[in-house]
């Protein structure tokens, strides 16, 4: 056997034990957050935009100006307190 | 005249998407009604805008949002009065959005119209967001199609004449996961991938170049690849304070094929006093560098391929100040409305550029003030930005 066919062994081993230490870390996980931890997180000062006209309002004046756009960060709100 | 800057409609239209995708996955947002007035003043422009949203939930699942906005617009920017014409404009858009949930999976569906006398633009987004790992994590896939049809008006602000000279198409593609990390800290990241094609320069922006004339210089017409793709990713944190209060930071890297770079910074602070009122404080700080066929000045015409001297693709930093007051004058309610409350938001911005000069005023002559082409001062103005807004819920 070579030495490069060795090597590809040996890659091969460690992704299989690196996926399945992956697959077993996913399966294990557990929120780490309780639900009855999340009032904080629910709290509305917590929110990403709390008021939807205003901050597109401004996210419309610096984008109109500048040369940069996309990605504000409004879209992908969520914070998992329901 | 379309007095707005380059792509205001669209810009306004994926805006306003944001607005409606704003609603956290899995549970729809209170019913609301909400009446807003802004004014913007600043670099010769005076913008007031007006707006009425309304959001209603047909059912736990279903819910569907309405928004009507228009600017009226007037005065002339620094380059529209280097060509010495007046401004007066209006552009009205109409929004609507419905949201679907079912199970941990929000879909989103909008559509938008922005009609100007001299651009219409249609914008249409998709997104999904799906709860997952214990509801600690949201990711949010979205799509966005937005289709513009582009013109010049050709006759005065009070008389137009409008020529439509093209059409421009934009596609974004937007990824994002919003993670919590411990009962007081969230944190966010987005990815936004844009491409566009078409007629993508502002008719009303021109180049500079030198000339045999006696003001040193001529103005003509930029050139614009019909290509961009654009890259812009997000992060951000907030934090909840021991003592009722949120910190928040963001940063933003912005990269695309016109060879534009560009970061943000936002710090912002929210305080909550006596159950009555909310107060904002938020500070931004925003930096590019100029476009590689951007220039002020340039040595003659057709110099190059393309050629630019819109000031947005120009080198400039901003700075940003803002205070924001929510007081619920009604936490109790009357009538149908469970809780009420007004606002007041105020900003100051300071625009400085670093490759656009100000030819409003400055020319190489006695009336003047004797500057040389490209020495005249580098253009820099402050603008104002108030909003009032009253937001019911029922």
């Amino acid at each position: 056997m070579t030495t490069r066919a060795v090597s590809m062994r040996t890659s091969l081993k460690l992704a299989v034990v690196g996926v399945g230490l992956l697959l077993g870390a996913c399966s294990s996980i557990q929120p780490w957050v309780k639900p009855y931890e999340r009032d904080r997180l629910a709290d509305p000062i917590m929110s990403w935009n709390r008021d939807a006209i205003s901050g597109a309002y401004l996210d419309h004046i610096n984008e109109s100006r500048e040369g940069s756009r996309g990605a504000t960060g409004t879209a992908g709100g969520g914070c998992g307190c329901n | 005249m379309r007095i707005f800057p380059r792509h205001l409609s669209r810009l306004a239209a994926v805006a306003t998407l944001s607005l409606m995708c704003s609603a956290g996955a899995a549970v729809l947002p209170d019913d609301r009604a909400d009446a807003f007035w802004s004014s913007y003043k600043g670099g010769g422009m005076n913008i007031t805008g007006e707006s009425v949203l309304v959001r209603k939930k047909f059912s736990e699942q279903f819910s569907a949002q309405a928004n009507y906005f228009i600017d009226k617009v007037s005065g002339a920017s620094v380059d529209v009065l280097s060509q010495a014409s007046v401004i007066k404009d209006e552009r009205k858009q109409k929004s609507l959005s419905v949201d679907y949930i079912h199970d941990k999976t929000q879909y989103n569906l909008s559509y938008t119209n922005s009609t100007e006398r001299d651009y219409i633009s249609s914008t249409t987004h998709f997104s999904l967001s799906q709860d997952m790992f214990g509801d600690l994590t949201t990711v949010t896939l979205g799509f966005t199609d937005s289709r513009d049809k582009v013109g010049e008006n050709n006759g005065s602000a009070f008389k137009p004449v409008i020529a439509w000279l093209g059409h421009a198409q934009s596609r974004g593609y937007e990824g994002g996961v919003s993670q919590v990390i411990t009962k007081n800290l969230i944190a966010g990241t987005t990815v936004e991938v844009i491409t566009d094609q078409g007629l993508l320069s502002n008719p009303y922006r021109s180049i500079r170049y030198r000339d045999a004339v006696p003001l040193g210089y001529s103005l003509g017409t930029q050139v614009y690849p019909n290509t961009r793709t654009s890259t812009a990713v997000e992060g951000r944190l907030k934090y909840y304070l021991p003592y009722r209060a949120a910190a928040s930071l963001s940063y933003r890297y912005f990269t695309d094929t016109w060879g534009i770079r560009a970061n943000t910074i936002e710090l912002g602070y929210t305080q909550p006093v006596a159950n009555k009122f909310i107060f904002e404080g938020r500070l931004r700080h925003y930096s590019q560098n100029s476009a590689t066929f951007y220039s002020d000045l340039f040595p003659f015409a057709g110099s190059q391929n393309f050629e630019a001297r819109d000031q947005n693709l120009a080198a400039q930093t901003n700075n940003s100040i803002g205070a924001k007051m929510t007081w619920a004058f009604a936490p109790e309610g009357f009538l149908i409305f469970k809780r009420a409350t007004a606002t007041f938001d105020v900003s100051r911005i300071q625009f400085k550029y670093r490759a656009f000069r100000n030819i409003k005023y400055f020319n190489d002559t006695p009336a003047g003030g004797g500057y040389k082409p490209g020495a005249e001062p580098l253009y820099a103005f402050d603008a104002m930005v108030y909003q009032v807004y009253l937001s019911m819920f029922f």
